[in-house]
Protein backbone atom coordinates (compact mmCIF):
# COMPACT_ATOMS: atom_id res chain seq x y z
CA UNK A 1 0.00 0.00 0.00
CA UNK A 2 1.41 3.52 -0.97
CA UNK A 3 1.07 6.32 1.76
CA UNK A 4 -0.17 9.92 0.56
CA UNK A 5 -1.39 12.48 2.46
CA UNK A 6 -3.83 13.89 -0.10
CA UNK A 7 -4.91 12.08 -2.45
CA UNK A 8 -7.00 13.92 -6.08
CA UNK A 9 -8.81 12.30 -8.23
CA UNK A 10 -9.33 13.54 -11.28
CA UNK A 11 -6.97 15.64 -13.08
CA UNK A 12 -9.09 18.45 -14.54
CA UNK A 13 -9.41 22.39 -13.80
CA UNK A 14 -10.64 21.44 -10.38
CA UNK A 15 -8.13 18.32 -9.72
CA UNK A 16 -5.30 20.26 -10.36
CA UNK A 17 -5.95 23.30 -8.52
CA UNK A 18 -7.04 21.72 -5.42
CA UNK A 19 -3.72 19.79 -5.38
CA UNK A 20 -1.60 23.09 -6.24
CA UNK A 21 -3.14 24.92 -3.44
CA UNK A 22 -2.45 22.41 -1.11
CA UNK A 23 1.44 21.82 -2.25
CA UNK A 24 1.32 25.80 -1.37
CA UNK A 25 -0.20 24.97 1.88
CA UNK A 26 3.38 22.90 2.69
CA UNK A 27 1.65 19.73 2.34
CA UNK A 28 4.73 17.31 0.62
CA UNK A 29 3.05 13.93 -0.77
CA UNK A 30 0.02 14.81 -3.07
CA UNK A 31 -0.89 12.34 -5.77
CA UNK A 32 -3.49 13.01 -8.67
CA UNK A 33 -5.13 10.20 -10.26
CA UNK A 34 -6.56 10.89 -13.83
CA UNK A 35 -8.29 8.47 -15.62
CA UNK A 36 -7.48 10.02 -19.19
CA UNK A 37 -4.46 9.87 -20.95
CA UNK A 38 -3.40 13.71 -19.97
CA UNK A 39 -3.99 16.26 -17.65
CA UNK A 40 -6.74 18.99 -18.48
CA UNK A 41 -9.87 17.07 -18.26
CA UNK A 42 -12.66 18.30 -20.40
CA UNK A 43 -10.80 21.79 -21.07
CA UNK A 44 -9.14 19.94 -23.87
CA UNK A 45 -11.84 19.80 -25.82
CA UNK A 46 -13.31 23.13 -25.59
CA UNK A 47 -10.91 25.14 -27.82
CA UNK A 48 -12.81 28.28 -28.04
CA UNK A 49 -11.77 31.08 -26.39
CA UNK A 50 -13.27 32.91 -22.91
CA UNK A 51 -11.90 31.05 -20.45
CA UNK A 52 -9.31 32.61 -17.68
CA UNK A 53 -11.21 36.44 -18.19
CA UNK A 54 -11.50 36.70 -14.55
CA UNK A 55 -8.86 34.31 -13.30
CA UNK A 56 -5.83 35.48 -15.50
CA UNK A 57 -7.16 38.44 -17.04
CA UNK A 58 -6.52 37.21 -20.61
CA UNK A 59 -8.94 35.46 -22.86
CA UNK A 60 -7.94 31.71 -23.52
CA UNK A 61 -8.96 28.51 -24.88
CA UNK A 62 -9.74 25.52 -22.63
CA UNK A 63 -6.36 24.03 -23.72
CA UNK A 64 -4.45 27.01 -23.08
CA UNK A 65 -6.43 27.30 -19.59
CA UNK A 66 -5.80 23.86 -18.56
CA UNK A 67 -1.93 24.50 -19.66
CA UNK A 68 -1.46 26.91 -16.98
CA UNK A 69 -2.35 24.60 -14.51
CA UNK A 70 -0.51 21.29 -16.12
CA UNK A 71 3.03 23.20 -16.41
CA UNK A 72 2.13 24.58 -13.02
CA UNK A 73 1.95 21.16 -11.64
CA UNK A 74 4.85 19.47 -13.46
CA UNK A 75 6.99 22.19 -11.71
CA UNK A 76 6.31 20.93 -8.51
CA UNK A 77 6.65 17.39 -6.92
CA UNK A 78 3.45 16.45 -7.41
CA UNK A 79 3.26 12.80 -8.33
CA UNK A 80 0.76 12.29 -11.29
CA UNK A 81 -0.29 8.80 -12.37
CA UNK A 82 -2.58 9.47 -16.02
CA UNK A 83 -4.57 6.87 -17.42
CA UNK A 84 -5.22 5.13 -14.29
CA UNK A 85 -8.92 4.80 -13.02
CA UNK A 86 -9.80 5.44 -9.35
CA UNK A 87 -12.57 2.39 -8.42
CA UNK A 88 -13.24 2.88 -4.67
CA UNK A 89 -12.79 5.38 -1.90
CA UNK A 90 -13.02 3.48 1.76
CA UNK A 91 -14.58 4.28 5.26
CA UNK A 92 -11.13 4.74 6.39
CA UNK A 93 -9.83 6.89 3.14
CA UNK A 94 -8.03 4.09 1.35
CA UNK A 95 -8.31 4.47 -2.36
CA UNK A 96 -8.28 1.83 -4.99
CA UNK A 97 -7.32 2.65 -8.68
CA UNK A 98 -5.99 0.42 -11.18
CA UNK A 99 -3.95 1.10 -14.40
CA UNK A 100 -1.75 -0.98 -16.71
CA UNK A 101 1.59 0.08 -15.60
CA UNK A 102 0.98 -0.60 -11.87
CA UNK A 103 -1.82 -2.93 -12.17
CA UNK A 104 -3.97 -2.33 -9.06
CA UNK A 105 -3.38 0.27 -6.54
CA UNK A 106 -4.30 0.77 -2.87
CA UNK A 107 -3.27 4.03 -1.18
CA UNK A 108 -3.91 5.04 2.29
CA UNK A 109 -4.92 9.39 1.94
CA UNK A 110 -5.22 11.81 5.07
CA UNK A 111 -7.66 13.63 2.79
CA UNK A 112 -8.72 13.08 -0.35
CA UNK A 113 -10.22 15.86 -3.02
CA UNK A 114 -12.81 14.53 -5.24
CA UNK A 115 -12.65 16.32 -8.82
CA UNK A 116 -14.41 13.71 -11.02
CA UNK A 117 -16.17 16.44 -13.22
CA UNK A 118 -19.23 15.56 -14.68
CA UNK A 119 -20.95 13.90 -17.77
CA UNK A 120 -24.03 15.05 -20.73
CA UNK A 121 -27.09 13.31 -19.95
CA UNK A 122 -27.54 10.78 -22.48
CA UNK A 123 -30.15 10.17 -24.86
CA UNK A 124 -31.88 7.39 -22.68
CA UNK A 125 -32.32 10.06 -20.34
CA UNK A 126 -35.18 11.83 -22.65
CA UNK A 127 -38.07 9.77 -24.17
CA UNK A 128 -37.75 10.42 -27.98
CA UNK A 129 -39.63 7.57 -30.62
CA UNK A 130 -37.95 6.50 -33.57
CA UNK A 131 -34.86 4.12 -34.14
CA UNK A 132 -31.03 4.26 -32.89
CA UNK A 133 -30.29 5.45 -36.18
CA UNK A 134 -26.81 7.02 -36.47
CA UNK A 135 -26.06 10.66 -36.59
CA UNK A 136 -27.60 11.23 -32.46
CA UNK A 137 -24.95 12.25 -30.18
CA UNK A 138 -24.48 14.25 -27.33
CA UNK A 139 -23.03 17.83 -28.23
CA UNK A 140 -19.92 16.84 -25.77
CA UNK A 141 -19.36 13.53 -27.89
CA UNK A 142 -19.63 16.23 -31.02
CA UNK A 143 -17.23 18.57 -29.66
CA UNK A 144 -14.81 15.76 -29.22
CA UNK A 145 -15.11 14.04 -32.86
CA UNK A 146 -14.62 17.70 -34.36
CA UNK A 147 -11.90 19.54 -32.18
CA UNK A 148 -9.48 16.67 -30.87
CA UNK A 149 -10.46 13.82 -33.97
CA UNK A 150 -10.74 16.04 -36.82
CA UNK A 151 -14.11 14.42 -37.70
CA UNK A 152 -16.80 16.33 -39.05
CA UNK A 153 -19.97 14.07 -37.62
CA UNK A 154 -22.49 15.71 -40.14
CA UNK A 155 -23.50 18.12 -42.50
CA UNK A 156 -27.17 18.91 -41.52
CA UNK A 157 -27.62 19.81 -37.78
CA UNK A 158 -30.79 20.16 -35.44
CA UNK A 159 -29.57 20.77 -31.64
CA UNK A 160 -31.92 19.91 -29.16
CA UNK A 161 -31.13 21.64 -25.56
CA UNK A 162 -29.59 25.26 -25.39
CA UNK A 163 -27.10 24.36 -22.68
CA UNK A 164 -23.38 25.91 -23.52
CA UNK A 165 -22.10 22.83 -24.97
CA UNK A 166 -24.68 22.60 -27.72
CA UNK A 167 -24.67 26.46 -28.57
CA UNK A 168 -20.89 26.41 -28.95
CA UNK A 169 -21.29 23.67 -31.12
CA UNK A 170 -23.73 25.16 -33.23
CA UNK A 171 -21.35 27.93 -34.42
CA UNK A 172 -18.58 25.49 -34.73
CA UNK A 173 -20.23 23.30 -37.32
CA UNK A 174 -21.73 26.57 -38.97
CA UNK A 175 -17.92 27.30 -39.23
CA UNK A 176 -17.16 24.11 -40.45
CA UNK A 177 -19.65 24.22 -43.24
CA UNK A 178 -22.20 22.16 -41.79
CA UNK A 179 -25.89 23.98 -41.71
CA UNK A 180 -27.65 24.29 -38.68
CA UNK A 181 -31.01 24.66 -39.24
CA UNK A 182 -32.41 24.52 -35.19
CA UNK A 183 -32.00 24.69 -31.78
CA UNK A 184 -34.70 23.53 -30.11
CA UNK A 185 -35.30 23.99 -26.08
CA UNK A 186 -37.93 22.62 -24.11
CA UNK A 187 -38.14 25.14 -21.51
CA UNK A 188 -39.60 28.91 -22.42
CA UNK A 189 -35.99 30.09 -21.80
CA UNK A 190 -32.39 28.99 -22.76
CA UNK A 191 -30.43 26.91 -20.36
CA UNK A 192 -27.32 28.66 -21.76
CA UNK A 193 -25.22 31.55 -20.95
CA UNK A 194 -26.70 35.10 -22.89
CA UNK A 195 -23.42 35.49 -24.19
CA UNK A 196 -23.50 32.35 -26.12
CA UNK A 197 -26.88 33.02 -27.44
CA UNK A 198 -25.92 36.15 -29.03
CA UNK A 199 -22.50 35.21 -30.51
CA UNK A 200 -23.19 31.43 -31.42
CA UNK A 201 -26.33 31.39 -32.44
CA UNK A 202 -27.59 35.18 -33.35
CA UNK A 203 -24.09 35.91 -35.47
CA UNK A 204 -24.79 33.34 -37.57
CA UNK A 205 -28.94 33.65 -38.27
CA UNK A 206 -29.39 29.75 -36.33
CA UNK A 207 -32.51 29.85 -34.98
CA UNK A 208 -33.12 29.24 -31.40
CA UNK A 209 -36.81 27.67 -30.80
CA UNK A 210 -37.94 28.07 -27.43
CA UNK A 211 -40.71 26.22 -25.66
CA UNK A 212 -39.79 22.99 -28.50
CA UNK A 213 -38.76 19.32 -28.14
CA UNK A 214 -37.58 16.64 -30.87
CA UNK A 215 -40.81 14.01 -30.40
CA UNK A 216 -39.69 12.04 -33.23
CA UNK A 217 -36.58 10.92 -35.13
CA UNK A 218 -36.48 9.13 -38.60
CA UNK A 219 -34.10 6.94 -41.04
CA UNK A 220 -32.83 3.17 -40.50
CA UNK A 221 -29.28 3.21 -41.10
CA UNK A 222 -28.40 7.23 -40.67
CA UNK A 223 -30.56 9.75 -39.46
CA UNK A 224 -33.13 11.18 -41.80
CA UNK A 225 -34.54 14.04 -40.29
CA UNK A 226 -36.45 15.09 -36.76
CA UNK A 227 -39.75 15.69 -36.04
CA UNK A 228 -40.18 18.76 -33.30
CA UNK A 229 -43.30 20.12 -32.11
CA UNK A 230 -44.36 23.27 -29.60
CA UNK A 231 -44.98 22.47 -26.03
CA UNK A 232 -47.22 24.23 -23.29
CA UNK A 233 -46.60 25.03 -20.03
CA UNK A 234 -46.70 21.76 -18.73
CA UNK A 235 -43.96 20.84 -21.48
CA UNK A 236 -46.57 18.56 -23.09
CA UNK A 237 -46.19 18.67 -26.94
CA UNK A 238 -49.13 20.07 -28.51
CA UNK A 239 -50.91 18.06 -31.39
CA UNK A 240 -51.11 20.09 -34.26
CA UNK A 241 -47.48 21.86 -34.01
CA UNK A 242 -45.40 18.80 -35.10
CA UNK A 243 -42.83 20.06 -38.19
CA UNK A 244 -40.62 17.65 -39.59
CA UNK A 245 -36.80 18.79 -40.30
CA UNK A 246 -34.48 17.13 -42.35
CA UNK A 247 -31.27 16.38 -41.29
CA UNK A 248 -28.42 13.84 -40.89
CA UNK A 249 -27.44 15.27 -36.77
CA UNK A 250 -29.02 15.23 -34.03
CA UNK A 251 -27.03 16.66 -31.03
CA UNK A 252 -28.06 16.62 -27.87
CA UNK A 253 -27.53 19.32 -24.78
CA UNK A 254 -29.78 18.67 -22.02
CA UNK A 255 -27.40 18.71 -19.11
CA UNK A 256 -24.72 17.88 -17.27
CA UNK A 257 -24.86 15.38 -14.54
CA UNK A 258 -21.80 15.32 -11.69
CA UNK A 259 -20.16 11.94 -11.69
CA UNK A 260 -20.45 11.16 -8.12
CA UNK A 261 -20.70 6.98 -8.37
CA UNK A 262 -17.30 7.08 -6.24
CA UNK A 263 -19.21 9.10 -4.08
CA UNK A 264 -22.19 6.96 -3.50
CA UNK A 265 -20.40 3.97 -3.14
CA UNK A 266 -18.51 5.51 -0.45
CA UNK A 267 -22.06 6.64 1.78
CA UNK A 268 -21.18 10.32 1.21
CA UNK A 269 -24.24 12.06 1.48
CA UNK A 270 -25.71 13.50 -1.90
CA UNK A 271 -27.79 17.09 -2.24
CA UNK A 272 -30.56 15.83 -4.24
CA UNK A 273 -30.84 19.38 -6.37
CA UNK A 274 -26.85 19.83 -7.45
CA UNK A 275 -26.56 15.84 -7.08
CA UNK A 276 -23.24 16.27 -6.04
CA UNK A 277 -22.11 15.80 -2.37
CA UNK A 278 -23.55 18.40 0.39
CA UNK A 279 -20.25 20.23 1.76
CA UNK A 280 -19.28 22.49 4.04
CA UNK A 281 -17.53 26.04 3.59
CA UNK A 282 -14.56 24.25 2.95
CA UNK A 283 -16.13 21.53 0.47
CA UNK A 284 -15.35 19.26 3.14
CA UNK A 285 -18.24 16.15 2.41
CA UNK A 286 -20.42 14.12 5.35
CA UNK A 287 -17.21 12.03 5.21
CA UNK A 288 -14.45 13.29 7.27
CA UNK A 289 -11.13 14.39 5.07
CA UNK A 290 -13.20 13.74 1.78
CA UNK A 291 -13.63 17.12 -0.19
CA UNK A 292 -15.16 17.58 -3.32
CA UNK A 293 -14.98 20.60 -5.68
CA UNK A 294 -15.84 21.31 -9.72
CA UNK A 295 -18.25 19.97 -11.53
CA UNK A 296 -18.74 16.91 -9.20
CA UNK A 297 -20.01 18.91 -6.58
CA UNK A 298 -22.11 21.29 -8.78
CA UNK A 299 -22.12 22.00 -12.37
CA UNK A 300 -20.20 25.59 -13.35
CA UNK A 301 -20.65 27.50 -16.51
CA UNK A 302 -17.32 29.04 -15.96
CA UNK A 303 -14.26 27.21 -15.26
CA UNK A 304 -12.47 30.65 -13.75
CA UNK A 305 -15.35 29.93 -10.50
CA UNK A 306 -14.13 26.19 -10.70
CA UNK A 307 -10.16 26.97 -9.90
CA UNK A 308 -12.10 29.36 -7.09
CA UNK A 309 -13.65 26.75 -5.62
CA UNK A 310 -10.96 24.21 -5.94
CA UNK A 311 -8.35 26.21 -4.17
CA UNK A 312 -11.04 26.49 -1.34
CA UNK A 313 -10.93 22.51 -0.88
CA UNK A 314 -7.51 22.03 -1.25
CA UNK A 315 -6.91 24.57 1.47
CA UNK A 316 -9.70 22.95 3.90
CA UNK A 317 -7.94 19.64 3.02
CA UNK A 318 -4.34 20.94 3.91
CA UNK A 319 -5.68 22.16 6.96
CA UNK A 320 -7.78 19.43 7.76
CA UNK A 321 -4.61 17.27 7.88
CA UNK A 322 -2.91 19.97 9.26
CA UNK A 323 -5.42 19.14 11.99
CA UNK A 324 -6.39 23.04 11.51
CA UNK A 325 -9.42 23.02 10.77
CA UNK A 326 -11.83 24.55 13.45
CA UNK A 327 -15.13 23.17 14.00
CA UNK A 328 -17.47 24.69 16.70
CA UNK A 329 -20.78 23.63 15.40
CA UNK A 330 -22.63 24.31 11.79
CA UNK A 331 -25.27 26.40 10.35
CA UNK A 332 -26.94 24.76 7.44
CA UNK A 333 -28.33 26.76 4.41
CA UNK A 334 -31.41 26.62 2.64
CA UNK A 335 -32.70 28.11 -0.79
CA UNK A 336 -36.49 29.15 -0.94
CA UNK A 337 -38.45 31.24 -3.50
CA UNK A 338 -36.88 30.32 -6.61
CA UNK A 339 -33.65 29.75 -5.04
CA UNK A 340 -33.11 25.75 -6.39
CA UNK A 341 -29.96 25.09 -4.38
CA UNK A 342 -27.13 27.01 -1.88
CA UNK A 343 -23.37 25.86 -2.17
CA UNK A 344 -22.23 24.73 0.61
CA UNK A 345 -25.05 23.17 2.65
CA UNK A 346 -23.44 23.75 5.71
CA UNK A 347 -21.19 26.36 7.06
CA UNK A 348 -18.67 26.04 10.29
CA UNK A 349 -19.71 28.87 12.66
CA UNK A 350 -16.13 28.74 13.26
CA UNK A 351 -14.99 29.23 9.78
CA UNK A 352 -12.24 31.44 9.76
CA UNK A 353 -12.96 33.27 5.68
CA UNK A 354 -16.14 34.90 4.37
CA UNK A 355 -18.49 32.42 2.49
CA UNK A 356 -19.70 32.76 -0.79
CA UNK A 357 -22.85 31.37 -0.82
CA UNK A 358 -23.59 29.44 -4.18
CA UNK A 359 -27.04 28.99 -6.25
CA UNK A 360 -28.82 28.97 -9.17
CA UNK A 361 -32.62 30.03 -9.71
CA UNK A 362 -34.83 28.11 -11.26
CA UNK A 363 -36.46 30.76 -13.78
CA UNK A 364 -35.72 34.27 -15.03
CA UNK A 365 -36.25 36.83 -12.37
CA UNK A 366 -36.45 40.42 -12.75
CA UNK A 367 -35.97 43.19 -10.73
CA UNK A 368 -35.05 40.93 -7.84
CA UNK A 369 -34.41 41.90 -4.18
CA UNK A 370 -32.26 38.60 -2.69
CA UNK A 371 -32.58 38.34 0.54
CA UNK A 372 -30.41 36.36 3.75
CA UNK A 373 -32.36 35.77 6.57
CA UNK A 374 -31.54 33.03 9.85
CA UNK A 375 -35.07 33.39 11.79
CA UNK A 376 -36.55 36.99 11.74
CA UNK A 377 -32.69 37.88 11.39
CA UNK A 378 -32.33 39.81 7.83
CA UNK A 379 -28.25 39.18 7.41
CA UNK A 380 -27.96 40.92 4.01
CA UNK A 381 -29.95 42.34 1.19
CA UNK A 382 -29.11 42.67 -2.51
CA UNK A 383 -31.08 44.52 -5.71
CA UNK A 384 -30.47 42.44 -8.92
CA UNK A 385 -31.17 43.45 -12.34
CA UNK A 386 -32.06 40.06 -13.70
CA UNK A 387 -31.05 36.42 -12.63
CA UNK A 388 -31.34 32.95 -15.14
CA UNK A 389 -31.12 29.43 -14.27
CA UNK A 390 -28.16 29.63 -16.59
CA UNK A 391 -26.02 31.58 -14.68
CA UNK A 392 -24.63 30.55 -11.20
CA UNK A 393 -24.71 33.36 -8.72
CA UNK A 394 -23.20 33.92 -5.16
CA UNK A 395 -23.52 36.11 -2.27
CA UNK A 396 -20.58 37.15 0.05
CA UNK A 397 -21.71 36.01 3.83
CA UNK A 398 -18.70 37.65 6.15
CA UNK A 399 -17.24 35.33 8.94
CA UNK A 400 -18.38 37.59 11.90
CA UNK A 401 -21.91 37.55 10.83
CA UNK A 402 -22.24 33.51 10.65
CA UNK A 403 -20.14 33.25 13.84
CA UNK A 404 -22.80 34.70 16.17
CA UNK A 405 -25.31 32.60 14.82
CA UNK A 406 -26.84 29.86 16.58
CA UNK A 407 -25.28 25.85 16.56
CA UNK A 408 -28.24 24.19 14.40
CA UNK A 409 -29.98 27.13 12.77
CA UNK A 410 -30.75 27.64 8.62
CA UNK A 411 -29.82 30.30 6.87
CA UNK A 412 -32.29 31.40 4.33
CA UNK A 413 -31.63 32.70 0.59
CA UNK A 414 -34.44 33.94 -1.10
CA UNK A 415 -35.60 36.25 -3.93
CA UNK A 416 -38.37 38.67 -4.33
CA UNK A 417 -39.54 40.37 -7.75
CA UNK A 418 -40.68 44.06 -7.72
CA UNK B 1 -31.00 59.63 -31.19
CA UNK B 2 -30.70 56.12 -31.24
CA UNK B 3 -30.06 53.50 -28.13
CA UNK B 4 -29.29 49.93 -28.84
CA UNK B 5 -29.41 46.98 -26.02
CA UNK B 6 -26.25 45.18 -26.45
CA UNK B 7 -24.74 42.01 -24.51
CA UNK B 8 -21.20 42.56 -23.90
CA UNK B 9 -19.79 39.18 -25.12
CA UNK B 10 -16.45 39.87 -23.87
CA UNK B 11 -16.35 37.63 -21.17
CA UNK B 12 -18.83 34.80 -20.07
CA UNK B 13 -20.86 37.15 -17.18
CA UNK B 14 -22.55 39.21 -20.38
CA UNK B 15 -23.18 42.23 -18.51
CA UNK B 16 -26.64 43.71 -20.61
CA UNK B 17 -25.23 47.19 -21.99
CA UNK B 18 -26.89 49.83 -23.53
CA UNK B 19 -25.46 52.31 -25.64
CA UNK B 20 -26.90 55.83 -27.02
CA UNK B 21 -26.05 56.91 -30.25
CA UNK B 22 -26.02 60.43 -32.36
CA UNK B 23 -27.61 60.63 -35.52
CA UNK B 24 -24.09 60.05 -37.16
CA UNK B 25 -23.69 57.06 -35.35
CA UNK B 26 -21.13 58.24 -33.33
CA UNK B 27 -21.56 56.29 -29.46
CA UNK B 28 -22.61 58.89 -26.71
CA UNK B 29 -22.19 57.03 -23.95
CA UNK B 30 -21.94 53.37 -22.48
CA UNK B 31 -23.54 51.89 -19.73
CA UNK B 32 -24.08 48.77 -17.74
CA UNK B 33 -20.73 47.46 -18.18
CA UNK B 34 -18.92 46.33 -14.98
CA UNK B 35 -15.05 46.85 -16.60
CA UNK B 36 -13.72 48.37 -19.00
CA UNK B 37 -13.46 45.92 -21.46
CA UNK B 38 -17.38 46.28 -21.55
CA UNK B 39 -16.96 49.75 -22.74
CA UNK B 40 -15.37 48.82 -25.73
CA UNK B 41 -16.90 46.00 -26.95
CA UNK B 42 -19.66 48.39 -26.87
CA UNK B 43 -18.12 51.03 -28.83
CA UNK B 44 -16.28 48.56 -31.46
CA UNK B 45 -19.42 46.49 -31.96
CA UNK B 46 -21.40 49.38 -32.95
CA UNK B 47 -19.28 50.75 -35.45
CA UNK B 48 -17.41 47.75 -36.35
CA UNK B 49 -17.99 44.18 -34.95
CA UNK B 50 -15.47 42.01 -34.27
CA UNK B 51 -14.95 38.46 -33.24
CA UNK B 52 -12.27 35.82 -32.28
CA UNK B 53 -12.22 33.02 -34.07
CA UNK B 54 -10.96 29.38 -32.62
CA UNK B 55 -10.92 26.09 -34.91
CA UNK B 56 -8.98 23.71 -35.87
CA UNK B 57 -5.76 22.99 -38.09
CA UNK B 58 -4.42 19.51 -39.24
CA UNK B 59 -1.61 18.20 -38.23
CA UNK B 60 0.91 15.18 -39.48
CA UNK B 61 2.89 13.22 -36.78
CA UNK B 62 1.40 14.28 -33.61
CA UNK B 63 -0.49 12.72 -30.98
CA UNK B 64 -3.86 13.77 -32.20
CA UNK B 65 -4.84 14.81 -36.12
CA UNK B 66 -5.86 18.11 -35.36
CA UNK B 67 -4.38 20.92 -33.14
CA UNK B 68 -6.67 23.56 -32.02
CA UNK B 69 -5.95 27.53 -32.95
CA UNK B 70 -7.34 30.66 -31.83
CA UNK B 71 -7.27 34.61 -33.91
CA UNK B 72 -4.74 36.28 -31.71
CA UNK B 73 -7.12 39.20 -31.53
CA UNK B 74 -10.46 39.68 -32.31
CA UNK B 75 -11.09 39.94 -36.50
CA UNK B 76 -13.91 41.51 -38.24
CA UNK B 77 -16.78 39.76 -38.16
CA UNK B 78 -17.51 39.76 -42.04
CA UNK B 79 -14.21 37.75 -42.35
CA UNK B 80 -14.75 35.04 -40.45
CA UNK B 81 -15.80 32.48 -43.22
CA UNK B 82 -13.17 33.94 -45.31
CA UNK B 83 -10.62 32.84 -42.68
CA UNK B 84 -11.85 29.52 -42.17
CA UNK B 85 -10.94 28.73 -45.50
CA UNK B 86 -7.29 30.25 -45.04
CA UNK B 87 -7.19 28.44 -41.66
CA UNK B 88 -8.42 24.66 -43.74
CA UNK B 89 -5.92 25.26 -46.06
CA UNK B 90 -2.97 24.70 -43.39
CA UNK B 91 -1.04 21.28 -42.37
CA UNK B 92 1.37 21.76 -39.94
CA UNK B 93 4.19 18.94 -38.91
CA UNK B 94 4.69 18.39 -35.23
CA UNK B 95 6.14 19.46 -32.86
CA UNK B 96 3.32 22.51 -32.32
CA UNK B 97 3.70 24.41 -29.47
CA UNK B 98 1.16 26.54 -27.51
CA UNK B 99 1.47 30.07 -28.97
CA UNK B 100 3.34 28.76 -31.87
CA UNK B 101 2.16 31.28 -35.02
CA UNK B 102 0.05 29.12 -37.70
CA UNK B 103 -0.92 31.64 -40.20
CA UNK B 104 0.88 34.93 -39.71
CA UNK B 105 -1.52 38.57 -40.61
CA UNK B 106 -4.68 36.64 -42.11
CA UNK B 107 -6.00 38.10 -45.08
CA UNK B 108 -4.55 41.11 -44.51
CA UNK B 109 -6.24 42.01 -41.07
CA UNK B 110 -3.11 42.32 -38.83
CA UNK B 111 -4.32 39.38 -37.14
CA UNK B 112 -1.94 35.88 -36.40
CA UNK B 113 -3.42 32.58 -36.20
CA UNK B 114 -1.71 30.66 -33.26
CA UNK B 115 -1.94 26.90 -31.69
CA UNK B 116 -3.53 27.19 -28.87
CA UNK B 117 -1.89 23.14 -27.24
CA UNK B 118 0.21 20.76 -27.94
CA UNK B 119 0.98 18.56 -30.99
C1 LIG C 1 -18.67 18.09 -22.84
C2 LIG C 1 -18.44 19.31 -21.96
C3 LIG C 1 -18.12 20.53 -22.53
C4 LIG C 1 -17.93 21.67 -21.75
N1 LIG C 1 -17.68 22.86 -22.34
C5 LIG C 1 -17.47 23.95 -21.56
C6 LIG C 1 -17.21 25.19 -22.13
O1 LIG C 1 -17.22 25.29 -23.35
N2 LIG C 1 -16.95 26.27 -21.35
C7 LIG C 1 -16.95 26.18 -19.98
O2 LIG C 1 -16.68 27.18 -19.28
N3 LIG C 1 -17.23 25.02 -19.40
C8 LIG C 1 -17.51 23.91 -20.16
N4 LIG C 1 -17.84 22.74 -19.58
C9 LIG C 1 -17.84 22.73 -18.14
C10 LIG C 1 -16.41 22.34 -17.72
O3 LIG C 1 -16.45 20.97 -17.49
C11 LIG C 1 -15.89 23.06 -16.50
O4 LIG C 1 -15.69 24.41 -16.76
C12 LIG C 1 -14.57 22.46 -15.97
O5 LIG C 1 -13.85 21.80 -16.97
C13 LIG C 1 -14.86 21.55 -14.86
O6 LIG C 1 -13.65 21.10 -14.30
P1 LIG C 1 -13.56 19.80 -13.46
O7 LIG C 1 -12.12 19.62 -13.15
O8 LIG C 1 -14.55 19.86 -12.35
O9 LIG C 1 -14.09 18.63 -14.43
P2 LIG C 1 -13.45 17.96 -15.72
O10 LIG C 1 -12.75 18.95 -16.57
O11 LIG C 1 -14.53 17.17 -16.33
O12 LIG C 1 -12.35 16.98 -15.13
C14 LIG C 1 -12.66 15.81 -14.40
C15 LIG C 1 -11.56 14.81 -14.61
O13 LIG C 1 -11.73 13.72 -13.75
C16 LIG C 1 -11.39 12.53 -14.43
N5 LIG C 1 -12.08 11.41 -13.78
C17 LIG C 1 -13.42 11.21 -13.64
N6 LIG C 1 -13.66 10.07 -12.97
C18 LIG C 1 -12.46 9.53 -12.68
C19 LIG C 1 -12.05 8.34 -12.00
N7 LIG C 1 -12.94 7.49 -11.48
N8 LIG C 1 -10.73 8.10 -11.88
C20 LIG C 1 -9.81 8.97 -12.40
N9 LIG C 1 -10.14 10.10 -13.04
C21 LIG C 1 -11.44 10.38 -13.18
C22 LIG C 1 -11.88 12.79 -15.85
O14 LIG C 1 -11.21 11.97 -16.78
C23 LIG C 1 -11.55 14.27 -16.03
O15 LIG C 1 -10.28 14.47 -16.59
C24 LIG C 1 -18.04 21.58 -20.36
C25 LIG C 1 -18.37 20.35 -19.77
C26 LIG C 1 -18.59 19.22 -20.54
C27 LIG C 1 -18.98 17.92 -19.88
S1 LIG D 1 -18.57 44.33 -19.15
FE1 LIG D 1 -16.74 43.30 -18.35
S2 LIG D 1 -17.60 41.92 -16.80
FE2 LIG D 1 -19.32 42.54 -18.07
S3 LIG D 1 -19.45 40.93 -19.65
FE3 LIG D 1 -18.17 42.58 -20.49
S4 LIG D 1 -16.08 41.93 -20.01
FE4 LIG D 1 -17.44 40.72 -18.70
Amino acid sequence: MLNYDLVVVGGGPAGMAAALQAHEEGIEKILILERADTLGGILEQCIHTGFGLHYFGEELSGPEYAGRFIEQVYNTDIDVKVDTMVLDISADNVVTAVNNFDGLLTIQAKAIVLAMGCRERPRGALSIAGSRAAGIMTAGTAQKYVNMDGYMPGKTVVILGSGDIGLIMARRMTLEGAKVKAVCELMPYSGGLTRNIVQCLEDFGIPLRLSCTVVATHGKERLEGVTVANVDEHLKPIPGTEEYIPCDTLMLSVGLIPENELSKNAGITLDPVTNGPVVDEYRETTHKGVFACGNVLQVHDLVDFVTEESKLAGLGAAKYIKGEKAEDGVVHTKGENGVRYIVPQNINRATDKDVKLYFRVGRVLENVTLTVTCGDEVLLSKKKRKMTPGEMEYITLKAEVVKHLPADSTIVVSTKEA
Amino acid sequence: MEKRDLICVSCPIGCAITVDLDDNGQVISVTGNTCKRGDSYARQECTHPERMLTSTVKVEGGRLPVVPVKSAKPIPKELLFDCMTEINKVTLTAPVKIGDVVLKNILNTGVDIVATNEA
